[in-house]
């Protein structure tokens, strides 16, 4: 980790906007305002480094995994993939790209084709990319895949249904190793697992890693998850980074009231601390990413706010404490137990 | 106020609901699903019982069963009772049943959106129940309504409770289905995974709601979760499900602090931790068995690290451990011991 920190990061993210139109109207459409799902989010990650995003829903978390896979154009922004600009890409070099970034995604129910069987979905991709496995090759490559994620390589021939959701997230991952990529953006790859279950697929994310030296954006909303498996994590606020850091740095020293309101109120497993811990109770619901509030987006419900949080928007900058944060009062403050 | 189910209770008033050997199975073209298998739980007044369990374990069809919502066919039940204040409800009439549905015993759903009809505004379906069941008038039943909606913390009662369910948000259809299952004044709540589909501000919002409006009425509540950190925040007891059997009964602070079954061991130590970047996750080894075929002897011992040739063969019933604890396990009194 130390040693790659000093290289430059595979892929590094400036400035990335996206804004979805809010359209009306039947026969004359016009756009009545945006959506403003990412909002200037700027980030680098690093070689084997798995950066965390957490936030809840509708920070735009999700949205920026399609953004980083190319699925939708950003409104504006850049993003280096390997020193390239990656919005610029074209052509092959456009096809290079998608192989070495991949996504897992949240729902194995959906994700995968019912009318297709283990075998075509995990191979799928040498179809569109064959020069990564010559024909003849294929079906052994399938097996292997299927062996390295821990699944019988003799259920090639089985569909999806006869898998339960546990096996079904680590046929989407077999796919997404196919084409030996360099990055895997998972976007709530086990949310929707049982809790013994999602620390199996959490341990193989983490041993695919240090095999195969990949790069995760690990997208998530269950914070005990991100902190297992990141080692930096951003947290996510309306379509921004409230804060970023090392994840000893947003764990043990958040400096964001959101961070804070967050983290605090995760529930703890142990009854005895019951009542004496200190949460943090945030009032109201998560603002429309259509208007956002003036200045900070998390003043209409921070505890701090006073009148500079209208007026001026807080960059993301490092306010004397170690790591970034995007608030005119962070101040460090434990809540974690 | 937890007492105990039990002796105590035989003596003093039978228990406001007590679930006594409930057996329930699904009768597919695969086969026979044994889905409950002699599940036993009770719930006092002022009491939060936390069922706890992965899915398919079986909990929410125990609230179904409760509630007279299964689907029949193709759910049956097979034997057991389920007594409110004493009174088997298993046997009693469509009318009574009905009766007892929100004015004894009520239920929140995990999928707010779903669970409310959107073709209709929030306050008519608060209204309904009051003057179908209450015979009040419109004009009575739209001022509960807006009583309930406050109670609930929605602020704009009034403007709200003309309002249909999409032009909520996700915390706030939650709180309005938390007013009409109130409406009728229950006993009982059943919540069957109140928050699993919020956000984790919101879900504090909706706990402490809960914890709160349980307090003051007095009412007994039935939380159904699979979130172990949930569990230890609000619940008195705590029952956990496993492939359709109760496998752990316990307080909450001795469960959490000396698991009494292998699974509930299990089932802690996968979970990831807030206060520290752990190594390698311990796991629980293979699947959850399917309730076609469940194995013989303990439904656990596949998985189990403990199993012995006993667990094969044969079904461990309950081993007490103690006040109100009780134990699906052969080897519970080892297993509290070596923690």
């Amino acid at each position: 980790m130390s040693e790659s920190l000093a290289t430059e990061p595979i892929l590094q993210v400036r400035d990335l906007v996206k804004h979805f139109p809010v359209r009306v109207g039947v026969l004359f459409k016009h756009t009545i305002g945006h959506v403003r799902a990412v909002d200037g989010v700027s980030f680098d990650l690093h070689r084997g480094e798995t950066l965390g995003v957490v936030g809840e829903s509708g920070c735009g978390k999700s949205t920026l995994a399609q953004v980083l896979m190319r699925l939708e154009p950003p409104t504006s922004g850049s993003a280096r993939f390997q020193g390239r600009d990656m919005f610029a890409m074209r052509g092959a070099e456009l096809r290079r790209l998608r192989r070495s970034i991949q996504i897992v995604l949240q729902d194995p129910y959906t994700s995968l084709n019912p009318r297709m069987t283990v075998g075509d979905i995990v191979g799928e991709p040498f179809e569109i990319h064959p020069e990564v496995a010559p024909k003849g090759s294929r079906s052994a490559k399938v097996r292997d895949l299927l062996d390295v994620v821990g699944l019988n390589p003799e259920h090639l021939n089985r569909y999806p249904h006869q898998f339960s959701g546990g096996q079904r997230q680590r046929i989407g991952i077999a796919r997404a190793l196919a084409l030996r990529p360099d990055v895997i953006i998972c976007d709530e790859p086990v949310s929707a697992l049982d809790v013994s279950i999602q620390a199996q697929v959490m341990n193989l994310l983490a041993e695919l890693q240090s095999d195969f030296g990949l790069s995760y954006v690990f997208i998530a909303h269950d914070l005990s998850v991100v902190r297992h498996l990141s080692d930096r994590v951003a947290v996510m606020y309306l379509g921004k980074i409230a804060e970023i850091g090392t994840e000893d740095e947003i764990y043990d020293h958040p400096t964001h009231p959101y961070t804070q309101a967050l983290l605090s109120a995760v529930p703890v497993a142990d009854p005895t601390v019951r009542g004496q811990r200190q949460v943090i109770r945030l009032e109201g619901d998560v603002p429309s990413p259509v208007d956002p509030p003036s200045g900070c987006r998390f003043r209409t419900r921070c505890w701090k706010a006073q009148e500079i949080c209208a007026e001026s928007e807080p960059e993301l900058a490092t306010r004397g404490a170690g790591h970034p944060s995007a608030c005119h009062f962070a101040e460090e403050r434990s809540v974690v137990p | 106020m937890t007492m105990s189910s039990g002796e105590a209770g035989l003596l003093s008033e039978p228990p406001l609901l007590e679930v006594d050997g409930l057996f329930v199975e699904f009768r597919t073209r695969d086969g026979v699903a044994r889905v409950l298998n002699g599940v036993s739980y009770t719930v006092d007044a002022g009491e939060t019982l936390a069922v706890l369990g992965e899915s398919g374990s079986g909990k929410s069809v125990t609230a179904q069963a409760i509630m007279g919502i299964l689907d029949v066919p193709p759910a049956v039940v097979t034997g057991g009772e389920i007594r409110y204040r004493g009174e088997n409800l298993l046997a009693a009439s469509e009318e009574r049943r009905t009766e007892v549905r929100a004015q004894g015993i009520a239920m929140i759903f995990q999928d707010a959106l779903s669970a409310l009809n959107p073709v209709f505004t929030v306050g008519f379906q608060i209204e309904e129940q009051l003057r179908v069941r209450l015979g009040m008038t419109r004009k009575e039943a739209r001022a509960r309504a807006v009583e309930l909606l406050d109670l609930v913390r929605i602020p704009h009662a009034t403007r709200r409770v003309r309002q249909y369910p999409h032009e909520f948000s996700g915390g706030m259809r939650q709180r309005a289905m938390i007013a009409m299952s109130l409406a009728l004044d229950p006993d009982v709540l059943i919540a069957d995974e109140p928050t699993t589909a919020l956000d984790v501000t919101v879900q504090a919002q909706i706990m402490d709601l809960l914890a709160e409006i349980q307090a003051e009425r007095r009412m007994g509540l039935i939380l159904i979760t699979h979130d172990l950190g949930v569990v230890a925040e609000v619940a008195d007891r705590i029952s956990v499900m496993y492939a359709g059997r109760i496998v752990e009964h316990a307080d909450a602070p001795s469960l959490y602090r000396r698991p009494g079954h292998p699974y509930t061991a299990a089932l802690m130590d996968s979970l990831p931790r807030l206060d520290l970047k752990g190594a390698e996750l311990n796991t629980i080894k293979g699947l959850p068995p399917s309730l076609l075929n469940i194995p013989p002897g303990c439904p656990f011992h596949p998985r189990c690290l403990m199993a012995q040739d006993l667990c094969r063969t044969d079904v461990p019933t309950g081993h007490r451990l103690g006040l109100g604890r009780t134990s699906a396990c052969h080897f519970a009194e080892e297993l509290v011991r070596s923690v």
